[in-house]
């Protein structure tokens, strides 16, 4: 057979948010994938310039529906450290319950979605209504399902009753139970084994070279985690492990994934039973100092970064986001060479793609009405063009 | 049938296609409820496939660009028109008054026709999806035919007729052939499941990966003609296995009056089918959907040499003239 190319999206039954892939296929195996990321932009970066911090994490929050949390958290805790601000324990553990019960939550939705690509109805049906349980828990704690909106600069703005926190202790024994349960399925069910073992395989080296962050480097066997090896928030007092895997296929990510959950778990119940008293915010300055800041912090989907460039003002100069998702493409591509078509799907479902979150930057060329893509060389040199104020010849 | 009015009725009300359109809306309905209670979602309400199959009737019809009208239009009455011709041979009520030496073959073959039939709409329809549909449901038909075919001729061996009315008679004489050939049972029930293109054999029609295969450009009614075909092949199946694995619609013993045990047949014909839809809606939801490549494996490998394995068993038997 000769190679077709199969365009899948923007618009696709698969494709829960806009993502142009072209596939070049031999039959049912894949040659190449071209990609194009860009047709969510929004403009969030600009936007962030604009307002002053009060009013940038609301729209931090807006970046992703999933990992609202994780973007407020890194923008408001790089803000913190510029500012030189001690935030009280009590608001550190607080801010660690909700981004480890997000990290739940995204981790059940992507074990329902990674099911729901190999066909396995039962267990999306099933992981998305234990989820509720979780997302529950967040409305009592924060009044939302989606963007909590329980950051501010200097802490947080609402504090835990003893009464929410009885009740998010009740539910966790519910949750183990059914996390226990998707532990032996992914363990036993055949055909998630065949759809998943061998699958998108990655090696540890190649996991390194593409810099793959998050789960999807875990499973690889990378021993990375923000969370251990740049502790924030509350994490370097609660007891937890780094999940890892040595699989590094799709089935090695799954059971990070689950892995991930039995220790989130773990930290929503240490931080639940030892919730320090005291405070749960100080008064933030209005203005930043002048200063640049790489905020990390890890996301349910990896490495999550935020570059912010203060200016002295009430306004960020620059912040500039690389979601996670972004880091895991050229691993999805590379591994998809000569994988089966069918096996497209669940690959790229295997990093738990947030395309629009990840939607930075659109090339456009407005005399030939065309978009596109700049290599890293070009991008350099357009740089140093810049600093020395030449023009390209 | 002497009656010549009676023979009409019989294709026609009941237990011919009337009844038939009724029962595969019915089992579309449970088969739907059963999966979304497994599944805790609520389901449908029982008109539901009903509505739907009116609703689509009155819906628009899109013809892709290029496409051969007449045959994108004669392809889902083709497929209907066979699967509904096989029903006639099946026996519902008592044996089927059309039932003739060799009806099981013939129905064998109609109920391979909505395959073809969807490798021709996904080959006509001019789209990458359902083209890539289109030869998955060819090459699925590949694998799972053979298995599949043998699985049911095997009983015909053993009763020494290839027409399913009589391997019913000789049935409610001896035994049912699901007791004495449990691995073509199985197999059966399988290769059921491909032919219907359910999980874990959704593999044309694979949502996640190639929008809806060889369906991906129906509409309207041929949508509407097509979705019925699929439930009354459902129908004709599990009214195929139910008949020449379990029994049919007879009853081992003589009820008088004869009337009587005509529609205690019945009802036992309706258990049997929901049976057999219960173990079908239960692989459906307890499955994902597996690679062409790995069926392929798993089809050759072991679901063929089973099937063989079991005509061998047969032939022994026979020449042991265990039931002879």
């Amino acid at each position: 057979m000769p190679e077709v190319v199969v365009s899948i999206g923007p618009h696709h039954p698969a494709l829960k948010e806009p993502v142009n892939f072209k596939v070049v296929v031999d039959g049912e195996k894949i040659v190449r994938l071209e990609l194009d990321l860009s047709y969510n932009h929004r403009g969030v970066e600009k936007a962030a310039e604009q307002r002053d911090f009060i009013r940038v994490l609301p729209l931090m929050e807006r970046v992703c529906g999933i990992c609202s949390h994780a973007h407020s958290t890194a923008f408001a805790k790089g803000i913190e450290e510029i500012m030189q601000l001690e935030i009280p324990p009590r608001a550190q553990y607080i801010r660690t319950i909700i981004a480890e019960l997000e990290r739940m939550h995204s981790h059940l939705l992507w074990l329902g979605v990674a099911a729901h690509v190999i066909g396995f109805n039962t267990l999306f049906m099933w992981t998305w209504r234990d989820r509720e349980a979780i997302q529950d828990t967040v409305e009592e704690m924060s009044g939302n399902r989606v963007h909590y909106g329980m950051n501010e600069v200097g802490g947080v703005r609402r504090d835990l009753t003893p009464a929410q926190v009885t009740a998010a202790l009740e539910r966790l024994p519910n949750l183990e139970e059914r996390i226990k349960k998707y532990v032996d399925m992914v363990n036993k069910e055949e055909t998630m084994l065949i759809r998943f073992r061998g699958v998108g395989k990655l090696s540890k080296e190649e996991a390194l070279r593409y810099g793959t962050v998050g789960p999807t480097a875990r499973a690889s066997g990378v021993d990375y985690d923000i969370r251990k090896d740049d502790p924030y928030l509350a994490y370097a007092d609660v007891p937890w492990n780094v999940v890892t895997d040595t699989n590094g296929d799709v089935y090695g990510r799954t059971r990070v994934r689950i892995g991930e959950l039995w220790e989130s778990i773990r930290i929503v119940r240490y931080c639940l039973e030892n919730l320090p008293e005291g405070p749960i915010r100080v008064t933030a300055p209005r203005n930043a100092p002048t200063g640049e800041i790489l905020s990390r912090y890890e996301a349910p989907r990896g490495e999550l970064v935020h570059f912010i460039r203060t200016n002295g003002t009430d306004k960020v100069e620059r912040v500039d986001i690389r979601t996670p998702t972004l880091a895991n493409w050229t691993s999805v591509a590379m591994c998809l060479v000569n994988q089966n078509l069918a096996d497209l799907p669940v690959i790229v479902a295997a990093i738990d793609p947030c395309l629009s979150c990840t939607s930075r930057i659109t090339l456009l060329d407005n005399q030939n009405k065309k978009t596109g893509v700049m290599s890293l060389d070009e991008l350099i040199w357009r740089n140093r063009s810049r600093d020395q104020g030449q023009e390209r010849p | 049938m002497t009656d010549p009015m009676s023979g009409v009725i019989y294709i026609f009300i009941f237990p011919g296609f009337f009844f038939l359109f009724l029962y595969a809306l019915f089992l579309a309905f449970l088969d739907r409820k059963i999966a979304a209670r497994m599944q805790q979602r609520v389901g449908p309400p029982f008109f539901q496939p009903f509505a739907d199959f009116i609703k689509m009737l009155g819906k628009e019809v899109i013809d892709p660009a290029g496409v051969d009208r007449v045959i994108f239009d004669a392809a889902p009455l083709v497929a209907l028109a066979a699967v509904m011709t096989a029903y006639l041979y099946i026996p519902i009520v008592g044996n089927s008054p059309l039932a003739f030496q060799g009806d099981l073959v013939v129905v064998l073959y109609l109920m391979s026709l909505p395959t073809i039939v969807l490798f021709l709409l996904g080959w006509l329809s001019r789209n990458i999806f359902s083209a890539i549909g289109g030869i998955r449901s060819v090459t699925q038909l590949f694998i799972y035919e053979v298995p599949f075919f043998l699985a049911l001729l095997t009983p015909a061996l053993m009763a020494g007729t290839w027409s399913i009315s009589e391997i019913v008679t000789w049935q409610q004489k001896n035994m049912w052939f699901v007791f004495l050939q449990p691995i073509g049972f199985i197999i059966a029930l399988i290769g059921l499941q491909a032919k219907l293109e359910r999980t874990p054999f959704d593999i044309p029609e694979a949502e996640t990966e190639i929008v809806a295969g060889p369906w991906t450009e129906l509409t309207g009614r041929r949508l509407a003609i097509m979705d019925l075909t699929i439930d009354v092949s459902f129908v004709v199946g599990s009214a195929l296995v139910a008949a020449v694995f379990l029994g049919g619609p007879l009853i081992p013993w003589a009820v008088t009056p004869a009337w009587l045990e005509v529609v205690i047949g019945f009802f036992v014909f309706l258990v049997k089918t929901l049976a057999v839809l219960l173990i079908l809606s239960s692989i459906k939801v307890a499955t994902g959907r597996i690679r062409i490549d790995q069926l392929n494996d798993i089809g050759w490998k072991y679901i063929a040499s089973a099937s063989i394995l079991q005509v061998g068993i047969v032939l022994v038997m026979n020449y042991l003239r265990v039931y002879a």
